[in-house]
Formats: structure tokens, sequence, C-alpha cells
């Protein structure tokens, strides 16, 4: 394969990468993010926290997959984009850091601050990187303050200085948020609810009894949230930022897709509802990489200035062989996660919970 | 400070914490793996105790284990960019290949293996762990390929165009002779710290319940488990030596500038002796050195199997190095560092000897036991072990200094696959962003080590489980089992 077609092919494959994080990381974000509003005790609490118990860590490990198969087939794009967005990133790893502890720990101690505590590592855990990863595609799609660097490369004493120009984020944290005139913002807002709907469904269709059924309501309004934002936030990508006329084809399809999953969650189909709040998420980042692409990175300050698939990928030999690495892998990854959503398919109730998860302290308080 | 010393503290300190964890779930996963299979084929209860309370605590320890390997994911972009500019061909692709072959397997079938008691049939559970303990083992393989290529860098060739290093013979990278030593060196240091945790938190229980005079249940449940942690120690400690070994004679010929440092060696010696004792000062000035207590020729030994070979002292090889890519670096790492890191990552497993050879004796044919000397021996293994982890670790990074990409000597000359890490550091992150995140990162660590520490207290202090044992019994794929959808779970958050 040209070396052009190997960037192709590895475009789309993060963007599969993202899609895969966002679908399914998606729902259990919404999880985390309902916490403070849907149960009514802590054994409620613990049915939605169970409900994503087997699945949340191998969901989270698409975006280290994101991250890791950027580094090796764009290393530019994972420079600029992860030294440029230095402070929110910052804040989007200190969350997550938080929730993957918040779900293993916060059972395991039955105090009530321990408790809370964690309750919120899950809660702000959920909500922040919700937002703040929508803010960064925002900027994806809206262009970044992205100039020429020069830095030397050669030793102190070297005879002669070598240097290199490289295509850096020169803008402030401030930029960031204020991309697109509002755009990334909406972006934030976009993937908040979003995911809350996604979550609402996904509840409503893994728990049982009460539960379930205030679930189902507010999967009804979420998703109609959703339709609204979505359809503000897709026109004005369309037309503001798309450099390719083809994307009106995701445009459609999101569209569709996320009054389908309104249309199913007031009738009650949540299985459907959950099908085609997935396919909306796809279709949104088909949009948001079809919007981009050729660009990974588009500057602001001179289209001459932006990352593109061209400047910032490796060799063509580091994307063959991760190409073969990436054909023979992701089809079982697919498998095996495939079937651990079937073999935790069934709804879960307040009665499955079992009383008491704290050490049992008949042996020994301690073991002085 | 500025922004490449402030990063680099960042980077040690994270790398570090998360490498503090990493080694107890390599080890423990596997050994929690055995107690299954132990059970599944002997069906005796007292393996199945033992899987639950060591599963457990791996998984404590899994959650923070995971948590900081975050961070490692994307702080080479944060902190380190123009080193991802620089390495992305070559680096990027272990990284790559080690989330999409070990992580998803790791944290998939982990969350089938904790919710999956009561709904898999026996031997598909069992299965579940074993992919676990794998795929830790081979996420280690594909980091330390990453690392190694740092230390030793092959199958890559500098482009003047791209002004990258470019990789040309992905085969070479993963078989780099450097991490074919240093990945049998990690997992057997892993395992030893597992297999002292497990010996350890055993000895206690055996010592408390037979000076309770709960003999029968001290030998039962506790011992085993013990032979088990005894039998991962000496099996382990014979591989790190050999290994280590290994890594001496690679580094001799690789890295001759850090084994210079790891012996405060200052001029060209033959029959070198190993120094135990060694003062000078702190400000990395050769001239101060003096060796006070030495073992001699050991070092030669290390290095090149004779007593008759001869290393390069630091003040030769600073002068070779300033021909060979130029002058203006001092490339010295820092001796007091390196010299005390690789005694003290050999020193703390002292403990965890001392403990193997008393539990070996003590707890022969049958025997229990609550010698005095077994309870502060196994409290001292405890943490001596883990530490033993980190100083290596420290060692390696410190003593390729200051190298990020060290410069394979090859007899050519100078390929220009090499980076000094001044030149490795993000240009546009400003020391103040710097700041920021190491604070936070550091308090926010701090406060997950106080949390760590006490649930791991509290879950080893609550011993083995008698309760609910039949009903959390997986499934044999029987009658009955499947069909109770009303059961409670048995392992839920
Ligand atoms: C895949 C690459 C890689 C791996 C597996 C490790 N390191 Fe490393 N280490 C680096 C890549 C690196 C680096 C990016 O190259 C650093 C950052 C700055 C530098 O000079 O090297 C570094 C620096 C660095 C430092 C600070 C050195 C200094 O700034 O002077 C310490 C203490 C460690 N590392 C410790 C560790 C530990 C405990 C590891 C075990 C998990 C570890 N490293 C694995
Ligand atoms: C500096 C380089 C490193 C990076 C970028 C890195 C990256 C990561 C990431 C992203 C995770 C989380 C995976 C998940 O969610 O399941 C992780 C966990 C893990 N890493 Fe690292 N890691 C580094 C160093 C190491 C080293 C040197 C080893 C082993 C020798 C290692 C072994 C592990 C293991 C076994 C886990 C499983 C979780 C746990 O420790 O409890 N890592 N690492
Ligand atoms: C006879 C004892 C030992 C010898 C001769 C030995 C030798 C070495 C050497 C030479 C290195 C540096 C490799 C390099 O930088 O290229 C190293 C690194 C390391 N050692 Fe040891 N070691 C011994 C015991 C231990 C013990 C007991 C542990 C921990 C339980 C341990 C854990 C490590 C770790 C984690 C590293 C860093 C990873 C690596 O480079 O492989 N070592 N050791």
């Amino acid at each position: 394969m040209s070396h052009e077609t190997l960037q192709i092919l590895w475009f789309v494959l993060i963007a599969v990468l993202w899609t895969g994080y966002l679908v399914l990381e998606g729902f259990d974000f919404g999880v985390g993010m309902l916490l403070p509003f849907l149960p009514r005790d802590e054994r409620e609490r613990r049915v939605m926290i169970n409900t994503v118990g087997p699945v949340w860590d191998g969901n989270e490990v698409w975006l280290l997959t994101a991250g890791g198969a950027t580094f090796a087939a764009f290393p530019e794009w994972y420079a600029t984009l992860f030294s440029g967005a230095y402070l929110p990133l910052l804040l989007i790893l200190l969350a997550l850091i938080a929730r993957v502890v918040s779900f293993e720990w916060r059972g395991k101690i039955s105090t009530p601050r321990w408790q809370r505590s964690f309750y919120w590592g899950l809660v702000l855990g959920s909500w922040v990187p919700a937002v703040l990863w929508g803010v960064a595609f925002g900027n994806l799609v809206a262009g970044l303050k992205i100039s020429p660097v020069t830095s030397t490369v050669s030793n102190p004493g070297a005879a002669q200085d070598i240097t290199r120009t490289t295509l850096q984020y020169t803008g402030g944290f401030f930029d960031l948020l204020s991309a697109g005139h509002g755009f990334a913002l909406l972006t934030g807002v976009l993937t908040a609810t979003v995911f809350l709907a996604h979550g609402a469904i996904f509840l409503s269709l893994k728990t049982a009894g009460d539960l379930q059924s205030r679930a189902a309501v507010l999967a009804k309004r979420l998703s109609l949230g959703a339709l609204g934002v979505g359809a503000v936030w897709a026109i004005w990508l369309q037309l503001a930022f798309s450099r390719n006329a083809w994307t009106w084809a995701a445009l459609v399809l999101a569209a569709l897709a996320l009054a389908a999953a309104a249309w199913f969650a007031w009738v009650g189909a949540h299985g459907r509802a959950f099908a085609a709040s997935a396919v909306a998420i796809v279709a949104a980042v088909v949009l948001i990489f079809g919007a981009m692409f050729p660009d990974v990175m588009p500057s602001t300050i001179d289209p001459a200035y932006s990352l593109t698939i061209h400047n910032a990928s490796s060799s063509a030999y580091t994307l063959t062989m991760m190409s073969w690495v990436a054909l023979i892998l992701t089809p079982l990854v697919l498998a095996y996660q495939a079937w651990t959503y079937w073999v935790f398919r069934k709804r879960i109730g307040v009665h499955h919970i079992p009383e008491q998860v704290d050490v049992t302290f008949e042996n020994a308080p301690s073991l002085r | 400070m500025d922004a490449l010393t402030l990063a680099r503290w960042q980077f040690g300190i994270t790398t570090v914490y998360h490498f503090i964890f990493v080694p107890l779930t390599i080890g423990l996963s596997t050994l929690v793996a055995i107690m299954q299979t132990l059970w599944v084929r002997s069906g005796k209860t007292e393996w199945l105790r033992l899987t639950k309370y060591f599963g457990k605590l791996l998984l404590i320890n899994f959650a923070i284990g995971v948590a900081t390997g975050i961070v490692q994911e994307f702080q080479f972009g944060m902190n380190w960019s123009e080193y991802s500019r620089f390495v992305g061909d070559i680096f990027g692709a272990p990284l790559a290949m080690e989330a999409l072959a070990a992580f998803f397997i790791e944290s998939t079938f982990l969350g089938l293996w904790i919710f999956g008691w009561d709904k898999l049939p026996k031997r598909v559970h069992l299965a579940t762990i074993w992919l676990v303990a794998g795929s830790t083992t081979l996420s280690a393989f594909f980091i330390l390929s990453a690392n190694s290529w740092m230390q030793h860098p092959v199958g890559a060739t500098f482009n003047p165009a791209t002004g990258r290093a470019e990789m040309h013979d992905l085969g070479a990278v993963v078989t780099n002779p450097t991490v074919l030593a240093a990945f049998p060196h990690t997992i057997a240091a892993a395992f030893l710290t597992a297999g002292t945790f497990v010996a350890a938190v055993c000895t206690l229980w055996m010592v408390r319940l037979v000076r309770r005079g709960d003999t029968d249940r001290a030998r039962a449940v506790y011992r085993p488990g013990l032979r088990l942690g005894l039998v991962a120690i000496v099996i382990s400690g014979i591989v790190v030596a050999g290994s280590g070994h290994w890594q001496a004679q690679l580094m001799f010929r690789q890295q001759p500038m850090k084994m210079a440092a790891a012996e405060g060696l200052v001029n060209t010696e033959t029959r070198v002796p190993l120094s135990l004792l060694t003062v000078g000062s702190l400000n990395n000035d050769p001239a101060s050195v003096q060796h006070l207590v030495q073992i001699p020729c050991l070092t030669s030994i290390l290095a090149d199997n004779t007593c008759n070979s001869t290393l390069k002292g630091v003040a030769d090889l600073q002068k070779q190095y300033e021909q060979k890519y130029g002058t203006g670096v001092d490339y010295i790492p820092n001796l007091a560092v390196t010299y005390w890191s690789f005694r003290l990552m050999m020193a703390f497993a002292a403990f965890a000897a001392l403990l193997a050879l008393m539990t070996l004796w003590l707890t022969r044919k049958g025997r229990v036991s609550d010698n005095v000397w077994l309870r502060p021996v196994a409290i001292a293994a405890l943490p001596t072990i883990f530490l033993a982890s980190s100083a290596g670790w420290i060692f390696t990074e410190m003593g390729r200094q200051p190298w990020v990409v060290a410069p394979n000597p090859n007899p050519e000359g100078a390929d220009m696959v090499w980076q000094l890490t001044m030149r490795g550091v993000s240009t546009q992150v400003s020391a103040g962003s710097v700041v920021t995140s190491l604070v936070l990162f550091t308090l926010l660590y701090g406060v997950l080590a106080v949390a760590w520490y006490r649930l791991m207290r509290r879950y080893v202090a609550g011993g083995v489980d008698d309760a609910g044992l039949g009903a959390d019994t997986p499934a044999d794929g029987g009658e009955g089992t499947t069909t109770d959808v009303d059961r409670p779970l048995s392992f839920a958050y």
C-alpha cells in the first residue's frame, strides 16, 4: 500500500477507536453522571454501579488504545495535541484516576465518610471527562492556534547546530475554551447531554423494578434534550467548519439516529433506543473526523500550518507493521468484548445486591 | 526550577509510583490463578478461601495500578513532546501493541472473573484469571521493549530530512537483547514481590493462630498459602539473580558509563572489586570518591565473567564521549544515586530471603510455628520488597542520564539515533503548567496511597472469609446454576 493509503487507513482506525471509546464509555459516563439524580438509596446506587461493573475497565481501554495508536501512527499529532492541551488533559486525567479507584474501592469499606468520598470520585470523574472530551473535539474541528516553532536538536556544544521546525500549539488555556466562538463549549454540552441520555437509556435496559421506571422517564426527557442540542451543534459544524461536503450524510444519519433514540425511548423500546443512540454517537464521530479530513489539527493562524495526515504521520514501514497488528487483533478484541456483554446481558435489581461487602471482622479486628 | 527539571521530577514521581503497584499485580494475578487451579483440581476449600482472600487484595491493588497507568499513556505527549516526535516511529508501536494485545484482554477478562463467579462454568471462570495473569505479563513485555529501546536503540536509523529516528526493523526492536534480559528480570522481581507478599501475610496469620492455640486452622489454611509463596520466592530469587547478572554483562557493553557510575569507578581499572561502602561529595565530583569496603574482583566477574576484565572509569568515558558526541555536556550520571540505588535494589531483598529461609525450616514437614522472630521479619519484608523494584528502576533510568535515548555504542561511529533528555522536553509547556500538574498529581497520589494502605491493611487483617462459601461457588454448568436469576451477585461493587 502507498504511504498515503496507509495514512488514510490509520486516520480511519483512530476514528474507529474513538468511536468505540465514546459509544462504550459514553454510557458508563452517563451512569456515573446520573448518580446524584436517579437513585433513592444506597442499594439503588449500587445497582447502578453494578450495571457497568464488569465492563467499564474494558471500555476505558479504547481510549488508551486510541492514545497509543496516535503515538505510533501520527507522532506529531500526539505530541502537539497533548502538550498543547496540557491543562485540560491534566483535568481529564485527574478525573479518570479518581473514577477508576472509586469503582473498585467505594464499596470496600462501609463507613459513610469513605463511601461519600468515592461517590464523589465517581460523579466528578464521570462529569469532568464527559464535558472536556467534547470541548477537546470542538477545538479539533474549529481549529487551534498552531504555528511553526524552531528548536535545536543537537548537543549544546556541537560544532554546528542542527535545528528542526515543528508545528505546535502556541495559544493559551483560554483560547481552548473560546475556540470557534463558543463552538467548543457547545460540543462539551453536546457530549454531556448525549452521554446522559445514552446512560439513562442503558439503565432502562439493564435495571429492574422501580429504579427502571424512573430511568425510563429520565431517558425520554434526556433523549429529547440530546436531539435538540445535537441539531444545533451539527448544523453549526457543517456550515462553519466542515472541509468536506459529504459529511452532510453523516449529519443526516446522526439526526435521524438521535430522533429514533428519542422516539424509541418514548414508546419504551429500550433496546432499540440504545442501538439508535449508539448509532448517533458513531455518526457524530464520523462527522467530526470527516469535517477535519485531511487535517488532524487545523491551524486558525494559517492553513499552511495545519497538521495533516501527511505531515504528522510515521514512516510507511511503521504504518505497515502496525496495520498487520491491528488487522489481527481488532477482530479478536471485538469478539471477546461482545461475549462479555452477552454473559452480563441480564437485568439487575435491588434483590441482586448482597447485604454487605466490607470485610468480615469475625476473625480478628487486627493482627495485633 | 525550570520546566525540564520539573518535568523530570514529575515523570520520576508518577512512574515510580505506578511501578510500586505493578509488580504486585503481575505476580499476584498468577499466584491467585495458581490457587484457583489448585482448588478446581483438588476441590479443597482452603484453596478457594485463599483464592478469594488474595483475589480481593489483588483487586484493591489492581485499581490503583490501572489508575496511575492512564497517566503514563499520555505523559509522553504532555511533557516529552519533542521526545515523542523524535521516537514516535519506533516507541509508539510497542505502546499501541500493549494496549491492543494486553490491556484489552486484561480489563475485559478481569471483569468476567470478578462478576462471573456464579455465571460461568468453573473451568471457563478459571480460564479468565489465567488470561488476566498472562496479559499482565505480556503488557510488561511490550512496555519493557519500549524502555529497552531507550537504553539500547536498535532497528532504527536517523532520517536527516525529517530530523526523526525511523524504524526499519520491528523484529529487532522486540528481540533487542536488552529487553530479552530486562523482561525475565522484571517479571521475576514481580514474582519475588508477590511471593513475599503472600508468604508474609500467611506467616502473620499462622503466628497469630498458633499463639491463640488454633494450630489446626493455621495448618489447614495458611500453611499451604505460605508454602506457595515460598516456592515463588525461591524460584524467582534465582531467576532475578541470574538475569541480573546477564543484564550487568549487557550493560558493560551497551552502557559502560552506567556500569562505571554504579561502581563509583573514576579511573579505568582491571580486576575491579565490588565496593560495598563508598563516600564522596554529593555534587557529582569524581575526584571526591573514596571506596571504603570492597570485595575483590566481583565487579569484573559481574561484568564479563572473568576477574581480569577491564572497566573504563567515568573520567575516561567522559573524554571518549566528548570526542564522539561533542563537548559541553556532562555525560556522567549522578554517581551517588546510581551507586546506592544499585546496591539498595539487592539489599532490599534481604528480608524476603531471610523470611524464606526461616519459614522453609520452621514449616518443614507439615509443621506450623509461632517463633518470635517470624512476625518482625515478615513485617520488615513487606515494604522492603516493593522498594527493591523502585530502586532497580531508579538505577536503570538515572544511570541512563543525561540521555533520554542512550546512544548505541556501535563501532561505526555516531549514528544520531540518540537524544539528550534536555532536548526531549516539551518546548511549549510552561514551568507554571508543569508545577500545577506536579503538585496536583503528587497530592492526589498521596491521598490514594493512604487509601490504598488502609484498604490493604484492613483486608489483610480480615483474614480469609468463611461466610457464604457455598453460595459463592461458581456454577458447575450443571442444573440449577444459571437459572437462579434472583440470587445475589457474589462479588459486587
Ligand atoms: C517506556 C518508557 C519508560 C519506561 C517503561 C520507564 N521509563 Fe523511566 N523514564 C522514561 C521512560 C520510561 C523517560 C521518558 O525516558 C524518562 C523521562 C525523562 C527521562 O530522562 O527519561 C524517564 C525517567 C525516569 C526517572 C527520572 C530520571 C530523571 O529524570 O533523571 C525515573 C526515576 C524513572 N524514569 C523511573 C522509572 C520507573 C520506576 C519505571 C517503571 C515503571 C520506568 N522508569 C519505566
Ligand atoms: C512508562 C511507561 C509505562 C506506560 C506508558 C504504562 C501504561 C499503562 C497504562 C495505560 C495502564 C492502565 C491499563 C488498564 O487500564 O488496564 C497500565 C497498567 C499496567 N502497567 Fe504500566 N505503563 C508503564 C510502565 C510499566 C512497566 C515498566 C510495566 C511492567 C514491567 C507496567 C506494567 C503494567 C501492568 C501490569 C498494568 C496493569 C494494572 C496494574 O498495574 O494494576 N507498566 N500501564
Ligand atoms: C543478584 C541480584 C541482582 C542483580 C545482579 C541485579 C542486576 C540488575 C541490573 C544490572 C539492572 C540494570 C539493567 C540496566 O540498566 O540495563 C537491574 C535493574 C532492575 N532490577 Fe535488579 N538485580 C538484582 C536483584 C534485584 C531484585 C531483588 C529486584 C527486585 C525485587 C530487582 C529489580 C530490578 C528492577 C525492577 C530493575 C529495572 C528494570 C530492568 O532494567 O530490568 N533486582 N538489576
